[in-house]
């Protein structure tokens, strides 16, 4: 772990020697204005997924959760509106807002709930309270009146993210091996036209591919959304740059020892392959979870819908449940967020040693 | 048992020949050593054999079988290489495991093998490190022990000496001298070092451009090198020679007049000899001798002097110009400058080649 001196080392590095250079100025407003572009969204949908409802649909700016406060009249009943009644010799009260009488309202003092009296409606201030609305989370996962099957879609983004990624390190460590470590006819041609897949924007194939995953009869199926995703020309690339710097007496070596072609790479190149498998890990697990338009095209049946899908079912023409929505997609957010967080040192260190930016 | 032979074996990589047609027999439990200048072709020779590249013409034989088809993994054969090639994920005695378990030793055999090399080769207490915790001789002998546990027919070692330094070199040297005392196998072992080469080998193999120059036993190199090239990479400091025309041809002697003046005398089957041919006389350091006076076959003004205590080194340049080195026992008042006069060697001590072909007069039997 870090300890505070190395924080304070860290957030403090600069470029002139003594004091502060102007360069570290522009770097560090550079930065701040990065960190508020990229932290500012995340932060916003964080704390407005615990608004009502109705604070999101009036857009209210403040970002802690208010709502107005409510008290139940003295005969029963819907409850009613608070507001603070300024009167014009300046004395303060709280109200509840019982009618709106045209420029005036009804209302009674909350001291004495017996008696209405009617107040100019400007002489009103609505009367808020910080009330955080955890329920948005509760609802969709625990509440069972919801049309949105949390625990299902978590389970069905779970199984296409982990299989996804497993075949796809075993899938590209093989293509990468024979392509780093195989002399054939062709071999640097068939690296070239890996790469060069990387040009084709993915909805050119989302045709053919359609067409393709219906007719093996994976529509509507999780493999559907698994086995078109599984070989990528990223992966491939990454992997062989990095399978190009294990030197080949490692495996002439294993050869003498006897070991079979596939026990080597099982035995020898997945191992020390390690760290460029864990950057395609992480990135192949961060594609896979955060991926939508695949698995909206290929799943249409909520039982195989993905988290990604679940939650644009929120928004629908008809309906606007925003506050659901943003406490779906912070939910939805965890899980990256972790692996991220926990194998982040991999990533940098992985693609600093594959070469790759 | 275990031989070895090539029969016509050439490689060539793509339009480039590396190897043109070499024809080696080895037998059982001997210790071949493969020298040669870099490029000389002796690492593909030994990786051919091996089974780490292919045969382009001719065959591989072990025990008489032609195995040119056969995978190296399948071959049976071990090799040490230059860089040692530890798998470095894994434990020394993970290291020398992971051969046995290819073959389907059983767990208890494993063990005791891999400890019983562990012991000959003293790297007990580092089973259980990882290859980037040793020393570069540590990690030698664990190379080592690799290809021991295996109990291979032939073991293949590929300058494994050469990331070592000078006195770990002698060390090891040594041990692997006893090594194959003890085990008795079959082993080739390439170096360029002709040192390592003459204290090893029982037989040397001599290459030059992807040919063989000689094949023989180190001292029969040394006597009677066959051609130019063996003369003058066999021995350190290397062979002189000094240039000359065949004054005279007897029974069995050739006379030769040198360049630089003077005749000399040389005791070898004179087949071929032709009065007027150029020639080249050859005479080791060692085998040069130091007048009283001044007088004898040459003079040589001293351009450099070598003291070694235990011996000296002259360098000095011949009247023709060519230069000539000399080794005195024991230490010399010779400095730079001085004149002094040589005697070119007792009679059997003399070379002599064709300037043209670089073939050795044949010596006497």
């Amino acid at each position: 772990m870090m300890t505070s001196t190395d924080f304070s080392a860290f957030f403090g590095r600069k470029r002139g020697r003594n004091g502060f250079d102007w360069t570290d100025a522009l770097a560090y407003t550079y930065l701040v204005i990065g960190i508020l572009i990229v932290l500012l969204p995340v932060v916003w949908m964080a704390v407005s997924s615990v608004k009502s409802q109705a604070a999101l649909g009036e857009n209210d700016p403040r970002i802690l959760p208010y709502d107005q406060a409510l008290v139940t009249p003295p005969n029963g009943g819907r409850p009613l509106g608070v507001f603070t009644l300024t009167r014009e010799n300046g004395t303060v009260e709280e109200v509840a807002l019982v009618a709106p009488r045209g420029a005036n309202a009804l209302v009674y003092a909350l001291s004495k709930p017996n008696e209405t009296f009617e107040v100019p409606r400007k002489s009103l201030t609505r009367k808020d309270v910080l009330q955080p609305h955890f329920e948005n989370y509760t609802d969709p996962t625990i509440g069972q009146a919801s049309t949105f099957k949390f625990l299902r879609y978590f389970w069905n983004s779970t199984f296409v993210t982990v299989v996804a990624t497993l075949l796809t390190l075993l899938t590209n460590a093989m293509a990468a091996f024979a392509l780093s470590k195989y002399k054939f006819r062709g071999r640097d041609a068939i690296v070239l036209i890996i790469v060069a897949t990387l040009l084709i924007p993915p909805t050119v194939i989302l045709v053919p591919l359609f067409i393709t995953v219906q007719s093996f009869g994976l529509f509507n199926s999780l493999w559907g959304v698994i086995i078109p995703a599984v070989a990528t020309p990223t992966g491939v690339f990454l992997l062989r740059q990095y399978m190009l710097t294990i030197p080949d007496e490692l495996l002439e070596a294993a050869r003498m020892d006897g070991a079979s072609e596939w026990k080597i790479f099982w035995r020898i190149m997945l191992p020390l392959a390690l760290p460029a498998l864990a950057v395609l890990a992480i990135l192949s697990v961060i594609w896979r979870w955060n991926d939508f338009m695949w698995p909206l095209i290929v799943l249409t049946q909520s039982e195989v819908f993905t988290l990604q899908l679940g939650l644009s079912t929120f928004k629908g023409e008809l309906n606007d449940n925003m506050h659901y929505l943003l406490a779906m997609t912070v939910l939805t957010l965890l899980p990256v967020t972790l692996v991220f967080v926990f194998l982040q040192k991999h990533i940098t260190t992985g693609i600093a040693n594959t070469g790759l930016k | 048992m275990a031989t070895l032979s090539l029969k016509a074996v050439t490689k060539a990589f793509g339009p480039t020949k590396v190897i043109h047609g070499i024809d080696l027999d080895i037998a059982h439990g001997e210790f071949i050593v493969f020298v040669g200048p870099s490029g000389c072709g002796k690492s593909t020779l030994l990786r051919m054999i091996a089974g780490l590249e292919d045969v382009s013409t001719g065959d591989v034989e072990i025990d008489g079988a032609v195995v040119n088809a056969i995978p190296a993994a399948e071959r049976g054969l071990a090799m040490v290489f230059q860089s040692y090639a530890l798998y470095p994920h894994m434990s020394v005695k993970q290291n020398l495991s992971f051969g046995l378990e290819n073959l389907g030793t059983p767990k208890a055999e494993i063990a005791r093998r891999v400890d019983e090399a562990a012991r000959m080769l003293r790297i007990e207490p580092l089973l259980a490190r990882k290859p980037g915790q040793l020393s570069g001789g540590q990690r030698q002998r664990v190379a080592i022990g690799r290809a021991v546990v295996r109990e291979p027919k032939i073991f293949l070692f590929d300058e494994p000496l050469s990331n070592l330094d000078a006195e770990l070199r002698v060390q090891m040297r040594i041990e692997i001298g006893n090594l194959h005392q003890r085990l008795g196998n079959t082993m080739i072992y390439v170096t360029h070092d002709q040192v390592e080469a003459m204290t090893m080998a029982d037989r040397i193999a001599v290459l030059r451009d992807g040919r063989l120059e000689q094949f023989g036993k180190p001292l029969d190199l040394y006597n009677r090198p066959a051609n130019l090239f063996v003369a003058g990479f066999i021995g350190s400091p290397r062979m002189n020679f000094l240039s000359g025309k065949i004054a005279g041809v007897g029974a069995n002697s050739v006379d030769v007049a040198l360049d630089g003046g003077g005749t000399v005398s040389i005791p070898c089957a004179p087949e071929g000899a032709q009065p007027g041919e150029a020639v080249k006389f050859g005479i080791r350091p060692e085998h040069i001798g130091l007048t009283v006076n001044g007088a004898g076959d040459a003079a040589l003004a001293v351009t450099l002097t070598e003291q070694l205590g235990g011996e000296s080194y002259l360098h000095g340049a011949l009247p023709s110009g060519e230069t000539l080195s000399m080794r005195l026992a024991g230490q010399t008042r010779v400095a730079r400058g001085d004149s002094i006069g040589l005697t070119l060697g007792e009679p059997g001590f003399r070379h002599l080649f064709h300037t043209d072909s670089g073939l050795a007069f044949a010596p006497l039997a």
